[in-house]
Parts: C-alpha cells; sequence; structure tokens
C-alpha cells in the first residue's frame, strides 16, 4: 500500500525526521486559515497522487504570494495529473501539500528497502539526489552506495557513518545523517515499511538536513497489526474494479485487452493471460478467483469482468484440486443464469471430478463453449473475438 | 527413492485442530501419510483425527519422534509457528499460510541460517511423493508415482504440470511448491540440487514466474552442475510492470524479474523452455531419452 507524501512526511515527523513546514489542503477555502498557521513568504503546492514524476508533470509549482497559490490550488485540486509513472487517464488530485520553500545547498538521493535476494533490509544512499534513481542504477551503478542490515544487530552507527564519509557531509551533518537513518529505520520496523524513500534529501543553505520528498510503502499482509496506517489507504488513487474485487476476496488487475479471463491460482492466471496472447488474443484482465471458486465468487468475478466495456470474451480456466470441477461448474452456471452475460464464453476444467463439470455445461441450454485443454480453449476463445470483429 | 519425504517419514500438523488444518490433516491421512499427531496450544492431551494433540511442538517431537510439520496458523502467528518448529529440531518444515509479513519472513530465515532445518514455503501448495507422503494442500489422486521431479513457485501451474505429466506417462518422484512469496525457504537451487542426487528422478520440471532473479541464479546452477534434462515455463509474459500479480513476490520492478530475462537465461543453460503451459508434458517429451 502506497501512502500520500503528505502522510509520509507525517510519519516521518513522528520519528524525528526533520521535514519542511507544511500542510495538506482539500479545499481552497481554508488557504486563509493555513497561510495563518504556516506562515512564510514563498511555498510550494504539491499534488497529492500515488505516482511519481510529478514536477515534470505539473504537479509541483512554486508560488509566491497568496493569489498565485490560490490559482495554483485552484489548479490542481479536483484534476487529473498525468505523470510518467500514471496511466494516460491520470490520477485524481484530492488533495496538495502545500510547504515553505528551503534554500537548498545540495541534493542527495536515500532509501531503504527489503531486499528479497540478501533477504535483508538495505539502505542505498547517493549524491546524485532529485534524479530518478532507477536511471543512477542503470546507467552508473557505483554512484549507489549500500549497507546491508543484519537483522540481528540491527543498524549500526558504522554504517550510517560508512555512507555520510562517501557522500562527503562534514561537522554536525554526519552526526544529523545518522540520527535520521536510525530513525527512518525504526520506522521502517515498526510500521512495516516495505520501502522508505527520500528523493532528495537536501542539505540547506544553513547546513541542515531536510526530507525535502518522502516516499513510504507499506506491506499489505502486515496491515492486520497497524490499524491506523490501514486507515491512511486511499482508494481513489486505485482502479475502482480493483477495489471491488478486493472487497470480495478476488484479486483483479486491468490490463489493455478485450479478452477477459477468470482462473484459479496466480500462476495459472498469468499462465493463462500469456497464453491468449501466445494465441494471438489480448488478455483483458488478470483475475485470480483462489481456491473456493464458489457460485457467489464466480458471479462477482462475471460482474467485475463485465464491467469493463472493452471485454469481448471470456475464458474461464479452472483446475480443480480439493474443489471439485462439477461444483465449479454449477456456480458458474448459476452466476451466468444470474448476471446477464452477452459475450461467448469459454469454459477449461480439468482435475478432480472435471468429466462431470464439463457434461453439466454442455448439458445446459446456456451458450457456453467447453475445451478439454488449454490449448483448444485458447483458440476457441481468440477465435470467437475473431468473429465477432469481422461480422 | 524420492527427495525429502518418503512412506517412512513421520509428520505432524501445527494448528491441527482449526478448520484448514483438520481438513488438510485428513486428507493427509486418506492418502497414506504418517501422521503422528498435531499441535494447538491448550489443547495438548486431547485426541483429534484418533491421534494425539500436544501443546508444543518440542512435546510433540518428544513423543513421536516426528521429523516433519505442516503448518496452518493464521499468518500472525505463523512466523513464531516456523521457529518453535526450528527450535524443536524439526528437519522439514513446510509452511502452507499465505499473508505473512515481510519483516516477520526476514527474522525468521536470519534464524534458520544457523539451523538445520530446511523450509518449504510460505505460500504454498507443499510437497508431495506420491504414492508413499502428502504434506501440503495438492490434490492426492491426480499424482502418480514416477520419474519426474517438479519445483514450482506457483501452486495450480504445478498441478498443470503434474497432471501432464502422468497423462505422458512419466509419473512424479517428488513434486515441492516453493511458494510465491519475495522471501522464502527452499529455493530452485536446493531442489534442483536433491533432484540431480536423486537415482529415482529422471527429468525435472522447473516452473517460475516474474519478479526476482531466482530463475536467473537457477540458470546458473543447471548449466555447472545439472546433468537431466530440465524443462521450464515461466509465467507473467504478458505482465505489466509494477502491479503485484497476486503473489506477494510476482511484480517486475524495473527491467528486473521479467519473463523474458528469465527465459533467456534458461535458454542460455541449455533448459527447454515452453512458451504455453499447456506444452510442459509434450515438451518433457521432446527431451527424455526414449
Amino acid at each position: 500500500m502506497h501512502l500520500h507524501e503528505y502522510q509520509a512526511k507525517r510519519l516521518f515527523s513522528d520519528y524525528g525526521i526533520p521535514v519542511p513546514a507544511g500542510q495538506p489542503l482539500e479545499r481552497l477555502d481554508d488557504i486563509p486559515e493555513l497561510l495563518r498557521s504556516l506562515g512564510g513568504s514563498a511555498w510550494v503546492v504539491k499534488a497529492q497522487v500515488h505516482a511519481g514524476g510529478r514536477g515534470k508533470g505539473g504537479g509541483v509549482r512554486r508560488v509566491e504570494d497568496e493569489q498565485t497559490l490560490r490559482n495554483a490550488v485552484g489548479e490542481l485540486l479536483g484534476s487529473r495529473l498525468v505523470t510518467r509513472q500514471t496511466a494516460a487517464e491520470g490520477l485524481l488530485v484530492n488533495s496538495v501539500l502545500v510547504e515553505q520553500t528551503v534554500a537548498i545547498a545540495r541534493e542527495i538521493y536515500f532509501g531503504m528497502l527489503v531486499d528479497r535476494a540478501r533477504e535483508r533490509i538495505v539502505l542505498m544512499a547517493s549524491a546524485a539526489g532529485g534524479m530518478d534513481i532507477e536511471e543512477v542504477a542503470a546507467s552508473d551503478p557505483d554512484a549507489i552506495l549500500t549497507e546491508t542490515v543484519n537483522p540481528a544487530a540491527g543498524l549500526q552507527g558504522y554504517q550510517c557513518r560508512n555512507l555520510a564519509f562517501a557522500l562527503q557531509l562534514e561537522g554536525k551533518q554526519v552526526n544529523a545523517f545518522t540520527r535520521l537513518l536510525a530513525a527512518a529505520y525504526r520506522l521502517l520496523l515498526e510500521c512495516d515499511a516495505s520501502l522508505l524513500e527520500i528523493n532528495p534529501l537536501v542539505v540547506t543553505a544553513d547546513g541542515e538536513l531536510l526530507a525535502l520528498d518522502a516516499k513510504v510503502d507499506l506491506d499489505d499482509s502486515a496491515l492486520f497489526r497497524h490499524p491506523q496506517l490501514a486507515g491512511l489507504r486511499d482508494n481513489s488513487q486505485e482502479d475502482s474494479r480493483e477495489n471491488a474485487a478486493q472487497q470480495h476476496g478476488l484479486n483483479y488487475i486491468r490490463l489493455q485487452g478485450n479478452i477477459a479471463c477468470m482462473v484459479n491460482g496466480a500462476g495459472l492466471a498469468m499462465a493463462t493471460m500469456d497464453l491468449i496472447k501466445l494465441h494471438g488474443g489480448m488478455p483483458a484482465n488478470f483475475l485470480d478467483v483462489g481456491g473456493g471458486a464458489t457460485a457467489e465468487k464466480v458471479a462477482e468475478a462475471f460482474k467485475l469482468i463485465l464491467s469493463d466495456p472493452q471485454v469481448e470474451a471470456i475464458l474461464i480456466n479452472i483446475f480443480g484440486g480439493i474443489v471439485r470441477c462439477d461444483l465449479i461448474a454449477e456456480g458458474i452456471l448459476q452466476a451466468i443464469s444470474e448476471v446477464e452475460v452477452t459475450v461467448p464464453v469459454v469454459v477449461r476444467l480439468e482435475g478432480t471430478n472435471a468429466e462431470a463439470g464439463l457434461a453439466l455445461i454442455n448439458q445446459s441450454s446456456l451458450d457456453v463453449l467447453t475445451a478439454s485443454d488449454l490449448t483448444e480453449a485458447a483458440d476457441r476463445v481468440v477465435a470467437s473475438v475473431q468473429v465477432r470483429d469481422s461480422s | 527413492m524420492s527427495i525429502l519425504i518418503d512412506a517412512d517419514t513421520r509428520v505432524i500438523c501445527q494448528g491441527f485442530t482449526g478448520a484448514q488444518g483438520t481438513f488438510h490433516s485428513q486428507q493427509a491421512l486418506d492418502y497414506g501419510t504418517r501422521l503422528v499427531g498435531g499441535v494447538t496450544p491448550g489443547k495438548g492431551g486431547q485426541t483429534h483425527l484418533q491421534l494425539p494433540v500436544f501443546n508444543t511442538v518440542a512435546a510433540a517431537v518428544a513423543a513421536t519422534g516426528a521429523q516433519a510439520t505442516m503448518i496452518y496458523v493464521p499468518a500472525a502467528f505463523a512466523a513464531d509457528a516456523i521457529l518453535e518448529a526450528a527450535a524443536a529440531g524439526i528437519k522439514l518444515i513446510v509452511c502452507i499460510t499465505e499473508g505473512i509479513p515481510v519483516l516477520d519472513m526476514l527474522r525468521v530465515k536470519a534464524v534458520l541460517r544457523d539451523s538445520e532445518s530446511l523450509l518449504i514455503g510460505p505460500n504454498c501448495p507443499g510437497i508431495i511423493t506420491p504414492g508413499a507422503c502428502k504434506i501440503g494442500i495438492m490434490p492426492g489422486p491426480m499424482h502418480t508415482p514416477g520419474h519426474i521431479g517438479i519445483v514450482s513457485r506457483s501452486g495450480t501451474l504445478t498441478y498443470e504440470a503434474v497432471f501432464q505429466t502422468s497423462r505422458s506417462g512419466y509419473g512424479q518422484s517428488t513434486c515441492i511448491g516453493i511458494g510465491g512469496d519475495p522471501i522464502h525457504g527452499m529455493g530452485f537451487i536446493e531442489c534442483l540440487r536433491l533432484f540431480e542426487a536423486d537415482n529415482d528422478t529422471h527429468g525435472i520440471v522447473m516452473i517460475g514466474e516474474i519478479g526476482g532473479n531466482d530463475e536467473e541464479q537457477a540458470a546458473d546452477f543447471i548449466q555447472q552442475h545439472v546433468s537431466k534434462p530440465v524443462v521450464a515455463y515461466i509465467a507473467g509474459v504478458t505482465a505489466p510492470p509494477g502491479k503485484r500479480m497476486g503473489h506477494a513476490g510476482a511484480i517486475i520492478s524495473g527491467s528486473q524479474g521479467t519473463a523474458e530475462a528469465k527465459i533467456s537465461a534458461l535458454e542460455a543453460a541449455a533448459v527447454k523452455v515452453v512458451r504455453s503451459p499447456a506444452e510442459i508434458g509434450s515438451g518433457m517429451q521432446s527431451v527424455m531419452p526414449s
């Protein structure tokens, strides 16, 4: 789960990581009140969306009087911001963060994440702050300094000093940097964050360290023990169908094609998408209905798939293991008669009681095609779309 | 022969009296697994499925000589359960539980480095040696005793591989689902090493997916250490970057972890990579000596 910058900065403040003076804003009418408590004479207005590249996308504005501030806020609130990381339709801006401007002497990159290969928390720092760190990693990997934390010992002072001196921080900045990293490490552990990134971490003209930006991702699997953090989720930043799916225990991701699929198991769901492509079609979604493919779940899955106007056919691919295929077939038939399904449906069932399941579908009066194996299923569903397109 | 488990393996279940533990313990017993008891804290001394219940894994090991455990406890308690099994000297820990926090697994793995115990999972279907021992949630009857070793990151795709290798007459020596989480127990390399050393395994199916670089490392290992024919399938060619495709580990970050990168690494190691999940069985036929 992603946090907004203003939410991440609030966490930073709680943990003692210095951030610029700033406040989130959701209504134009609140500007006078905000300026009274925030003060200052120049500000930065930052659109709060779950995507990077906001600066280049026009989502970060520097303003020097109340009227231009009002104009910038007015333009951003309620608009959809498009950046290189968003889809073409962009993301809705529900709030902005207004901060006092900062006089910057230099910019540093700092990040901390769980490295799956090392099975350790890794710290990364680079003197190339403010830049896209993926580009730095690709073009000049030596410019990224790393320290790996042994979980038994935790983050050590020497590791922070290694980074600080390599970054050529000086004087009291070294201790300030060490304190900042220790706070960030504590935050990552205590909040079950999977990523914490400060890009840029700036040294101000006065020689102070300040987190100018903040990115925190939380581990979805750990939200059960952080109810307050779970409440920070902003559903407007995610696909509405993906949200609806989650509520019904379905795992759905929308793609760009026209052939929908409904599958049990994440690996098989990915493989089914690949299979559609291999046979000349384009998958419309990833959809894992999970182990217990009940009639209720299948019905919800149909509703979800059909709410995407691009969908022209549906491939159902179920490998019945513990759940029997005849029960799944009953569920599919019940769901189709409940939900108005207007596009061709191809069903491939394999595993426990597959023959009984396919027989049930073939005997029904509903217009559903069956397939005896994966290849035939893919061929049939791709052909059904081509027939539609040419008619 | 087989790897890791056979008909003599003594197995216990943690989370024994819960709904999942009960259902899958019964399935394991029906399959012929030598289940010797289970653990549910606070229910020690009771009998469940006609087997003894213990309060702790240590007590279960002392009384039954258990060598393997299958864990069905909820995600919040799973790290504790794995560490309890390791502390009690269980050799093979199979954790089925899905949704364990990443930082919990990080701590678990740090402890297991100094332990003799092997971990399979979490978030996996488990391990089965057909006709001998089933530890996990896979449907038993579709497996056939035979000579193909299967190792996979995905549950239902493993079933595809089992189904196809059964249908093409090879059967399976042992099948292992290593799980879909970013930080997990045994990986491809450990399983490949065991399959290579097992006289009863004549060929290997490896099923990977997008995310991480386990498949690339496995390709290196195969090139240097595996003489048996290997067929691989990698899921996620069509997956968009940055999206979590069901499994927490299945996410492409930047250019790392793409299906194409994994496929070319495996092909460079002379692995037969099939592009369709329907071709796992026929792919095996094309590389096995007839």
